[in-house]
């Protein structure tokens, strides 16, 4: 088994307050990871952990077997780490070809190129353009990111970290937001991602986890709590007591 | 649209071909003023003033436009620029083509050496530490009166024929035709880089950082670069000060210039570019028409001027060439159609 991301002893304090207690975790490549926990488990503080925006107090990351804890975000996606924002988190104006010529061109290396006209970087638009027909915004590709129905900035938001052609996506909540019309076609679309990438997914709605999940690792109070397979979880009475009792 | 159904592909190429494109009134615009030379001969001196200003405002647009940093003290370079070509001509060669590229190279590392002031902090430190570099070259260029004539300004600067050939006339001809070139030369540049993958980095950068730094771009290479560039025009817009009038005044360091400059952007729009060389013709015209009417009282106009911009909405007023044809405006009203469709 290849392991894709892993955690060592994990510790993250605000003060007083840990909000990520000892955790270690282990992803193995191809892995479809779901990441639960009741609201203030930690979760959003590991992913920050993961992508470079928190530092951790001690412990580390590694990276398909490196160790990436201590560099910054951008060098994490040039590894291979990509991630999806709870909260969209796009460029206002820009039209989703804008951004994923510029998702595209960044992967590539174009970033610094200065004399280059983005007309003539024809690859990169061909592949832009593809991806936006795989993401059913092809036909919305000339429009203001913010004029955009909301599934459809959900979409664009995936869209942008595939670009990146991550080999670990972090799926923070896909659908969260997303009328309930426009829902099954952000969940075919995660669905849809190919095998070799691998997914960690942070979700509250506990069908899409057992849907999508092959595993399940569950947080409490910032410790990773309990994991296993999907049958494991669901039967477990602890999980059941802390936080499926609760919701489901 | 056309007849025949268009790949997503030629549509993504389309588009991007045509936000490249060159618009109308931006040709418009390069022909009148090539046309002033002839309708307006004894203008020459205040087109001149003009196309300094109009050059040292795009190049704050490029990085407060594109990169998003605010600066208040950007007429350090602009004066730097000044000084080195007045001193260059004075001691050292007195060909104003060699002097403007001397001139923007120094005020380029000046900008690379001051850029990691910019790069962290806020919107207030930016413009706290940039008004501090700005306040130190001024009282530098006051002190070091053996070099720089201190507050007397520096005097005794002969520029010679441009390339040689073509000297500066009284009427200030040549070098309004000097000025307006190297404009268009250097407005041809900044659009080619706006309009690159770069380009669109910095845009990124400016309107989401977070996410920007989420699609692997690292900011700090980028902000430096764009500062050196926006420095070097700046150097060059000064130096153009320098040599068309033959006299480096300390005033090139005040801090009203760059006030002024900040001015002139907000009134001709930030962010695409032309926002600087509109702002630098209302702002002159209007400056030197109400010092006709009230001498005493033009900067309380400007003054009001200022506020009713802001109040309204700089958007509101400022984006009028959207409003010319083949420009974004009329994009947008299109896209905000295509968008209805979609939905």
């Amino acid at each position: 088994m290849t392991v894709a991301l892993e955690t060592r002893n994990l510790v993250k304090r605000f003060g007083g307050f840990t909000a990520t207690n000892d955790v270690t975790l282990s992803v193995r490549q191809g892995a479809r990871h779901a990441l639960i926990g009741p609201n203030g488990a930690g979760k959003t503080t590991l992913i920050n952990l993961l992508t470079g925006v928190l530092a951790p107090n001690s412990g580390q990351i590694l990276l398909s077997g490196e160790e990436i804890s201590r560099l910054p975000t951008h060098a994490r996606v040039g590894r291979g780490l990509s991630r999806t924002f709870q909260i969209n988190q796009l460029f206002g104006d820009f039209t989703p070809l804008d951004s994923m010529m510029l998702a595209i061109g960044e992967r590539e290396g174009h970033g610094g190129m200065a004399w280059r006209q983005l007309s003539r970087d024809r690859a990169v638009a061909d592949e832009a353009a593809a991806l936006l027909q795989r993401f059913r915004l092809a036909d919305a590709m000339g429009v203001a990111t913010t004029l955009l129905p909301y599934g459809k900035q959900r979409l664009l938001e995936i869209a942008l970290a595939i670009a990146a052609k991550p080999k670990v996506l972090l799926l923070d909540e896909p659908a969260a937001g997303v009328p309930e019309e426009e829902r099954h076609e952000v969940l075919s679309l995660v669905r849809e991602l190919p095998a070799d990438v691998t997914v960690v997914l942070i979700e509250h709605d506990m069908d899409l986890v057992f849907s999508f999940a092959d595993r399940i690792s569950v947080l409490a109070q910032g410790a990773l709590f309990a994991e296993g397979t999907v049958a494991e979880i669901s039967k477990d009475p602890q999980v059941k007591a802390i936080y499926l009792g609760e919701d489901a | 649209m056309s007849d025949k159904p268009l790949s997503a592909s030629e549509t993504a190429i389309g588009l991007l071909k045509r936000a490249g494109r060159w618009q109308i009134w931006e040709i418009a615009l390069w022909l009148i003023a090539i046309a002033m030379i002839f309708v307006l001969p004894s203008k020459m001196l205040i087109l001149t003033e003009i196309t300094i200003l109009g050059l040292f405002a795009v190049s704050l647009d490029l990085i407060l436009g594109y990169a998003g940093i605010v600066s208040l003290g950007h007429t350090a370079f602009f004066g730097l620029g000044a000084y080195v070509a007045g001193i260059f001509a004075r001691d050292y060669f007195s060909e104003p083509v060699t002097g403007l590229l001397v001139a923007g190279v120094v005020s380029g590392l000046f900008g690379f050496a001051t850029s990691f002031l910019v790069l962290r902090g806020s919107d207030l430190t930016r413009l706290m530490t940039t008004f501090g570099v700005a306040m130190l070259l001024a009282e530098l260029a006051n002190q070091a009166a053996w070099l720089t004539g201190g507050a007397d300004g520096l005097s005794g600067v002969t520029i010679t024929p441009i390339l040689g050939l073509f000297e500066f006339d009284l009427w200030g001809r040549n070098g309004y035709i000097y000025a307006l070139v190297v404009l268009m030369v250097l407005t041809f540049i900044a659009r080619r880089i706006v309009n690159s993958p770069y380009g669109l980095s910095l845009k990124a950068i400016k309107r989401n950082p977070v996410r920007a730094a989420m699609l692997g771009i690292s900011p700090t290479r980028r902000i430096v670069a764009v500062y050196t560039i926006a420095a070097a025009y700046a150097g060059i817009a000064g130096a153009l000060l320098a040599q068309t009038t033959s006299f480096v005044s300390p005033d090139v360091l005040a801090f009203h210039r760059s006030a002024d400059v900040l001015l002139v952007l907000v009134i001709g729009g930030t962010g695409y570019l032309y926002g600087g060389i509109f702002g630098a013709i209302i702002f002159t015209v209007l400056r030197d028409w109400l010092s006709v009417i009230t001498p005493q009282y033009w900067m309380f106009w400007i003054g009001l001027i200022l506020i009713i911009i802001v109040m309204v909405g700089p958007e509101r007023i400022t984006r009028w060439q959207a409003f010319l044809p083949g420009s974004a405006r009329a994009e947008r009203l299109k896209a905000r159609k295509a968008a209805e469709d979609v939905r």
